[in-house]
């Protein structure tokens, strides 16, 4: 059997979890076997993951559990697996999949791979591929141990519902009591976190001041974009620490990231380069950032990204 | 307060990152100290022991090549170190060695870097706490310690959540714990007498390692668009690139 815990913060399945469950499936269509997914505390509709090739859905649906506990949810998601007989652990690279993988791959005495993108060879030997150097290399891993345990990286693999729903099942399992109070919980509302977001607006030094982002947030809202910002930006002050993309900030992966007067330097390039679509815009010809782009204008940010704000409205009214 | 801050040795960040068959070509790669171990972890230990009293231990696994990253942490203010005399193969077996040591210490505190830049792994920290069945909160962007309880603020997808938890604890830190700080010509001075204790390690199984690495597939050719013509770009992140 193939186990995905899919992340339901704030009550709600994610796009990460339908992922991680067709990422599942596939792991378990290769080894033969099949794929049963875990929910777990408050979550609406658990049994819509068979849409995404879940044969069960084990549903423990519990309020100790509606806060995240890296130190309960081990403790349940391993009595799970062992009960349904988890060959592979899956969880998403997430915040709550990033604090479980280590944790879980002790308690099952687990080989673990963190961040995985790729799926996994199983013909001779369980071998699978992440991004290691943030991004500047791709390593394989071999897993020699019975039980093995992986995270998912986000916008990894397209997700696919070609299943149906399922009645979702509880099981009876040993909840311990947690240790951590949550006390609050502030998320902002209304844009889709970075680590998540499909198309990404970012910009740098090149826009001589924070009271200049008008421009870049009209081209995220009319693209529905996710605003980012190089680390300069961030350091300063112009610009929320959360926001800030590159080697020491957050890693993403979109699938358009559109990167106006940042010029490229290495430790940014780490940490947008698994992006599918790159456009750069930068009044210097020579910026390092052209190398690393699908699409290049070079011209005056302060002209160009107002340009493609009206040229998408225009593209809008057209379609 | 004791603290145990655990560090790690990366390469510098502009390094530029090659292999030699199956092994990472260090031929002129600079080597750090994992700077979320550093600059966020480290810091922010320093922090707590000038404000409650205390001490800051740092704990490394790795050859002896790595005393130089451990004496910086040393300069910048750290009590003492111990170094486990081993070549971790993987986050397990750093994590086993880490946790050894971490039982005979009474640590009220024990602290990592989020990640580390080289293989991005963010696993050692959960490892270690489950280890010694302890709580980890992960992604900790701000830390406070009063007596045994710990209030941590941590990144949660698009925005923080605020917890508390009695110590004893395993906290990984991210950005906005700390700032950065710089050794100071005393702190070298005195880091060369603080004590770095070497530590062989005990035995410590495995079950997952890297067969092979390749390098990611460059973009091919970037295509420059006029400058003036923005309908153009729309029209091939549209139809070519698929994106929009």
């Amino acid at each position: 059997m193939v186990l995905v815990l899919a992340d339901s913060p704030n009550g709600q399945l994610k796009k990460g979890s339908f992922e991680a469950v067709t990422y599942g499936k596939k792991v378990a269509d290769a080894m033969g076997t099949q794929c049963a997914a875990l929910v777990l505390g408050n979550a609406g509709d658990a049994g819509q993951l068979g849409q995404y090739g879940a044969a069960k859905v084990i549903h423990i649906n519990n309020d100790q559990l509606n806060n995240f506990d890296s130190q309960v949810y081990t403790s349940v998601v391993a009595d799970v697996a062992k009960q349904v007989g988890a060959q592979v652990v899956i969880v998403s690279h997430s915040s709550a999949g990033k604090s479980l993988i280590g944790r879980l791959a002790v308690r099952l005495d687990a080989g673990s791979v963190a961040g995985v993108n790729q799926l996994p060879t199983v013909d001779g030997g369980f071998k699978v591929k992440k991004n290691v150097f943030s991004g500047k290399a791709i390593a394989e891993f071999e897993i020699s141990s019975p039980v093995k345990v992986l995270s998912l990286m986000g916008n990894s693999i397209p997700v696919e519902s070609t299943g149906s729903a399922v009645a979702a099942e509880s099981m009876d399992v040993n909840i311990p009591a947690s240790k951590v109070t949550v006390k609050e919980r502030k998320t902002i509302d209304g844009t889709v976190p970075l680590p998540e977001a499909e198309l990404v607006v970012s910009a740098g030094r090149g826009m001589k001041g924070p009271e200049n982002w008008g421009i870049i947030e009209e081209l995220a809202t009319e693209l529905g974009a996710t605003t980012a910002c190089s680390r300069p930006v961030a350091d300063t002050g112009w610009r929320p620490h959360h926001e800030h993309v590159g080697q020491t900030g957050v890693a993403i992966r979109p699938n358009l990231y559109i990167a106006a007067g940042i010029s490229g330097a290495i430790q940014h390039l780490a940490g947008v380069n698994s992006s599918k679509v790159i456009v750069v815009i930068n009044k210097d010809p020579e910026a390092p950032f052209f190398k690393a782009a699908d699409y290049g204008i070079v011209g005056d940010l302060f002209d160009v990204v107002p340009r493609i704000t009206e040229s998408l409205k225009k593209y809008k009214a057209a379609n | 307060m004791k603290i145990l801050v655990c560090v790690s040795k990366t390469p510098e960040t502009t390094a530029k990152i090659s292999f030699s068959g199956t092994d990472f070509d260090t031929a002129g790669v600079q080597f750090i100290m994992n700077p979320y171990d550093e600059w966020y972890a480290l810091v922010r230990a320093l922090e707590l022991k000038e404000a409650h009293g205390g001490t800051v231990t740092i704990i490394n696994v790795g050859p002896a090549s790595n005393d130089p990253v451990i004496r910086k942490g040393l300069a910048i203010g750290a009590d003492d170190a111990v170094r486990i005399n081993a070549e971790p193969q993987s986050a397990l077996t750093a994590a086993k060695y880490i946790a050894e040591y971490a039982k005979t210490g009474g640590f009220d505190l024990i602290l990592t870097g989020k990640e580390t830049i080289d293989y991005n792994g963010s696993e050692v920290g959960g490892m270690v706490a489950e280890l010694l069945d302890l709580p980890y909160i992960s992604y900790a962007n701000h830390l406070d310690v009063n007596g045994t309880a710990a209030t941590v603020s941590r990144d949660i997808e698009g925005g923080t959540e605020v917890v508390e938890v009695s110590t004893p604890i395993v906290v990984s830190a991210a950005k906005g714990m700390a700032e950065q700080r710089i050794p100071n010509m005393r702190g070298i001075m005195m880091a060369k007498r603080k004590p770095l204790n070497v530590v062989e390690p005990g035995a410590a199984s495995d079950h997952a390692k890297v067969v092979s690495y390749e390098m990611p597939q460059g973009k091919t050719t970037v295509k420059m668009i006029d400058p003036e013509n923005m309908d153009e770009l729309v029209r091939l992140l549209h139809e070519e690139a698929k994106v929009i």
